[in-house]
């Protein structure tokens, strides 16, 4: 019997079977700057144009849907009045006030709860249990128990991230190698050594990261706050707003409340960059 | 120094069941020595290790230096991890003086000695260099003169140059035997290249596995003063053929064990 061994490639004209290349779709890879810069111009420049298109067309009432220049009108006229400098002011302190008191907790907590399983034990279940209620369900409660001024709306702040940097730290902590742990016991470390200069610097860079992160929820709640008792705030001036069919107004406070959460993220950012540059690229 | 390991059995309880680690070990390190441990994966010769580092205790048996039971971890056992464990956060200068940090030497006298065992390792010129700007060679050597700078009684590596390529190994196994010669200090290396450990070694326990157990331990006549060229030569061969008949199950006889 004869043998006869099927080539392995064909030299015909077939071509080599493979994946194509693609720009657009690249998984895990990087496209090119100018490429990139162009969807990032997009992204914003194309919901803009489709508001301001949307709302000049007739298509809908400009009771409902004001046009980008009533909408700068109306932030020049909160910001002429002195109003919006006020309720952002008032905004911020609490989220500052709220976030501030919540990352003082939940820093020592975290790295606490991450580090010894008996505190996770101690913990663990409790926080569980009630990181899943709904923080605004809180607010009937912190009313009867701090009244209307300030506390009840950073006490509801405050709830409403600390249990979440809480977790957030906690699961961080686990990620640090165990044999730096180890080698640091070689080298005559002790226990509150390791907890104070290994563990805690090596999750400083995630701490930040989630602070970012959970930041965002406790500008949810201000507003929360503020729509059930205040006199000032962004979320008051939405709500009054909303009485009055001031829709201009409530676009120019939803604008406002983008463009800080953006700016506090990106405060962050460079936080982490500046101060943990081990850790970023 | 006088390390020993005595009756040393290490059970671990596993989902499967209890696994018996190591049996009846029993060897012993002196000072200025350079002991090698070769084994297959499983072998025990990780658990050994990190026993006598104190990192883990044993199910029975005793662990002493100096006659001392050892209970737990301690600066007086360096330790040198296969993955280089150097604190990212730290430059090349900072995390050899932090075993120094962490027993409270001022830092006038830490820098004086970071300077002196970065010198040692060859790094004097990377100083301010964090460990992600370090090749995997560097970053060893980092935490090996880290180790070192605290002065321990013996220096304990677990598979230090597993995971450099081979040109990088070579040149590790070169610098590593010659501060151990320059130095006068203690080594105790597990690894599961028979080649490596002839070559570093004094004395090498050759370990089988499940359990894991010393089967044999052979004392390395070559001369003390060795570079890659030694590996040619017949009596290297012969040592390396005996450790690897033993390792695959063959047994040999060999007038060479004592």
């Amino acid at each position: 019997m004869k043998l006869t061994i099927k080539p392995l490639h064909q030299s015909s004209g077939t071509p080599v079977q493979g994946l194509k290349p693609t720009v657009f779709w690249r998984i895990g890879e990087d496209i090119p700057p100018s490429f990139s810069s162009l969807l990032i111009v997009l992204s914003v420049v194309v919901p803009f144009l489709a508001w301001w298109v949307l709302s000049t067309s007739g298509l809908v009432h400009p009771k409902f849907l004001p046009s980008p220049p009533q909408v700068i009108n109306a932030l020049v006229r909160l910001w002429q009045s002195g109003v919006l400098l006020q309720d952002i002011t008032a905004s911020c302190f609490r989220v500052g006030t709220g976030f501030f008191l919540a990352a003082v907790v939940a820093a020592p907590l975290g790295i606490a709860m991450g580090t010894f399983a008996s505190i996770r034990s101690l913990t663990e279940p409790i926080f569980g249990i009630v990181r899943y209620m709904p923080a605004p369900a809180f607010v009937p409660l912190l009313i009867i128990y701090l009244g209307l001024e300030e506390p009840p709306k950073i006490a509801l702040i405050f709830i409403g991230t600390v249990f979440f940097n809480i977790l957030m730290i906690m699961d961080a902590v686990k990620f640090v190698p165990k044999e730096l742990i180890e080698a640091t016991y070689t080298l005559g470390g002790r226990r509150w050594q390791v907890l104070l200069q290994v563990i805690t610097p090596y999750v400083i860079p995630n701490i930040i990261d989630a602070f970012r992160i959970n930041m965002a929820a406790s500008w949810n709640l201000v507003v929360v706050a503020e729509l059930v008792a205040a006199t000032e705030g962004l979320g008051k001036r939405i709500e009054l707003a909303q009485r009055f069919f001031r829709t201009d107004e409530i676009f120019a406070c939803l604008i406002i409340l983008g463009l800080i959460g953006f700016a506090i993220d990106l405060s962050f950012r460079v936080l982490l960059r500046v101060s943990c540059r081990w850790a970023v690229d | 120094m006088h390390l020993e390991a005595i009756h040393v059995y290490k059970q671990f309880q596993t989902r499967q069941g209890s696994l018996m680690a190591l049996k009846d070990i029993n060897m012993h390190i002196e000072t200025g020595e350079f002991v090698g441990a070769v084994g297959t994966s499983g072998s025990g010769k990780s658990t050994l290790l990190r026993l006598i580092a104190g990192l883990e205790t044993p199910t029975t048996g005793k662990i002493k230096m100096d006659g001392a039971e050892v209970i737990g971890p301690g600066a007086d056992r360096g330790v040198v991890f296969q993955n280089y464990t150097l604190y990212p956060w730290m430059t090349a200068m900072d995390n050899v003086g932090f075993g120094l940090k962490l027993q409270g030497i001022k830092p006038k006298e830490r820098r004086v000695r970071v300077k002196e065992y970065l010198e040692v390792v060859g790094l004097s010129q990377f100083t301010n260099a964090y460990p992600k700007e370090l090749s995997g060679g560097m970053k060893q050597r980092v935490a090996i003169a880290r180790a070192l700078a605290c002065h321990p009684k013996v220096l304990l590596m677990d598979e230090p140059f597993g995971a450099l390529d081979i040109q990088t190994k070579a040149s590790m196994q070169e610098f590593i035997l010659e501060l151990w010669q320059r130095l006068g200090i203690t080594i105790f290396m597990i690894t599961h290249d028979v080649e490596e450990a002839v070559f570093l070694s004094q004395r090498v326990y050759v370990m089988t596995s499940r359990p894991g157990q010393i089967q044999r331990k052979l004392s390395i006549n070559l001369p003390l003063n060795r570079d890659h060229s030694i590996k040619r030569h017949s009596t290297f061969q012969d040592y390396k053929d005996i450790i690897v008949d033993l390792l695959s199950g063959r047994d040999v006889a060999t007038s060479n064990s004592d």
